[in-house]
């Protein structure tokens, strides 16, 4: 698996609703999270360091979105579909694993 | 069911709400203090001090923040409860927006008073009546008893079609003034306010959701037709709820405006709160003198009851509407709703607006003789002299 989301967010689809009965009573989860790939606001991305990583999970535990997983390998990975580039995980990170790169497009 | 034993206490409005609170089961109260609401959470923390109730009590820094814990709370299922008043009440006001869009039934208790500046702590509707937009139903008690009695029936509506409620108290009037008050023993509150069921399960984490999600152009309007359609639905389930109060505790509300001698009536007193305690008072001796007069208490004023008022419109020849408070730019604002829904009938008798006891300047019996007088002028003339009457103003 290299996202956090994984099989669930290949098959999400945004629910779509033809009539006014169709909808939830109240605005609960309208199936617009997984597809809505909020990735794409980034401007500085980061980049993972595993040489420097302990495994400390700070960063999993601060991510807003949450867009970092822990990997197989127990190393941490980053779904860039939903990392907006906040820099909380760099600024987060004890050992400097995370750094924030101006990311080109 | 049980048999019915009232236990009467002496009680203020606001231990009346507190009461309330308590025989209702809330589970979670979130508060902050402002003059003349505090007696209310003050009371509701001696009971939990003292063991009588099992409530999770959250003070705040804010009144902000005070709604924000309910919403919370009632996101994840449990009964809450808070109360307020004007500037707290004000600084509340996003908060009431996200707790009916995310149709949550909160029940608050806010005690009328007045806005600042000039700073006041006394009686006026412009408070709660400013709040009018924000998706809450709204209750206006004219004494102790119905301050108990609405919070009681308040949750059971809210919580039959998911939507916050308010009711809504006078300063001092009566949220410092001790009445008689019938209070019902608990486990006939039980049987009639079983414990809630939420809308969704937060807590079943096989289903995991978000609560307040985004909606976009295509989904937004859907989620606020759902919030007018529930309004409406709301004005049967009040009637009902009213009904079934009357028969188990003996005091029927499933009018949401209270008549009094509307059927032989030229014209009836209209208005909401403890001033139509002192209206009542006066219209029974204004008819002792000859006088036809009547009255009609709105006690609900969102859901507006349109019905009820387009009946009563048919049956006499004018409307003298009570205001205290004031919409600037236009008029008093229960005068506007007044006028806007009787403007699609063909009922069009002679209303008129009395702008009286802002900021909590005493409305008394002899008051109410004296609109009754200019009002008799009025309608023998055939037409209005003015629209909008200052009717205490010193000149």
């Amino acid at each position: 698996m290299n996202s956090l989301f994984g099989e669930k967010k290949a098959r999400a689809e945004k629910l779509v609703f033809t009539s006014v009965d169709q909808y939830p009573e109240a605005p609960i989860t309208l199936g617009t999270t997984l597809i809505n790939f909020t990735g794409d606001w980034r401007t500085f991305i980061p980049i993972v360091n595993d040489e420097k990583c302990v495994k400390c999970y700070i960063c999993w535990k601060f991510c807003p979105e949450p867009a970092i997983y822990i990997k197989e390998d127990g190393y941490i990975g980053i779904d860039y579909d939903y990392c907006k580039g906040c820099g909380i995980c760099a600024n987060e990170c004890p050992t400097n694993a995370i750094t924030m790169e101006k990311e080109e497009k | 069911m049980a048999e019915y034993k009232p236990i009467r206490k002496v009680v203020s409005g606001n231990y009346a709400a507190a009461y309330a609170a308590k025989h209702a089961r809330v589970q979670v109260v979130a508060a902050y203090p402002i003059t003349p609401q505090t007696s209310i959470i003050e009371k509701i923390a001696e009971f939990i001090a003292n063991g009588e109730a099992d409530i999770q009590y959250v003070p705040v820094e804010s009144e902000h923040s005070a709604m924000a814990a309910c919403i919370g709370a009632s996101a994840a299922g449990a009964r809450a409860f808070t109360a307020t008043s004007a500037q707290g009440l004000a600084l509340m006001h996003e908060m009431l927006h996200w707790a009916s869009g995310a149709r949550l039934p909160i029940v608050m208790v806010d005690v009328n008073r007045a806005m600042a500046p000039p700073w006041s702590v006394w009686d006026d509707q412009t408070d709660s009546l400013a709040q009018r937009d924000t998706g809450w139903m709204q209750f206006y008690a004219e004494n102790n008893q119905e301050v108990y009695d609405g919070v009681l029936m308040a949750f059971k509506v809210a919580e039959t079609v998911n939507l916050p409620a308010m009711i809504v108290e006078s300063a001092f009037i009566l949220s410092h003034t001790y009445d008689v008050v019938e209070m019902i023993p608990q486990e006939l509150v039980d049987e009639f306010l079983p414990p809630r069921k939420p809308l969704y399960d937060l807590a079943d984490f096989s289903r995991p959701f978000s609560v307040g999600a985004l909606g976009t152009p295509n989904d937004y309007y859907e989620f606020r037709y759902k919030i007018a359609k529930a309004m409406e639905d709301a004005v049967k389930v009040i009637k009902d709820v009213g009904r079934e109060f009357g028969e188990r505790f003996g005091r029927d509300y499933s009018e949401m405006i209270e008549k009094g001698y509307v059927d032989d009536a030229d014209f009836v007193f209209m208005g909401m709160g403890s001033l139509m305690g002192t209206v009542k008072e006066a219209v029974d001796l204004l008819r002792k003198e000859g006088y036809k007069v009547g009255y009609a208490k709105v006690r609900w004023f969102r859901p507006f009851p349109k019905e009820e008022l387009r009946e009563i419109a048919e049956s006499v020849k004018g409307i003298a509407v009570l205001d205290r408070n004031y919409s600037f730019g236009q008029e008093g604002i229960l005068f506007n709703e007044a006028k806007g829904v009787l403007y699609n009938t063909s009922a069009r008798p002679i209303i008129k607006n009395y702008i009286i006891g802002l900021g909590g300047r005493d409305f008394t019996v002899q008051d109410v003789k004296a609109v009754a007088e200019n009002m008799k002028k009025v309608i023998e003339a055939g037409k209005l002299d003015r629209e909008v009457e200052w009717y205490h103003l010193k000149r």
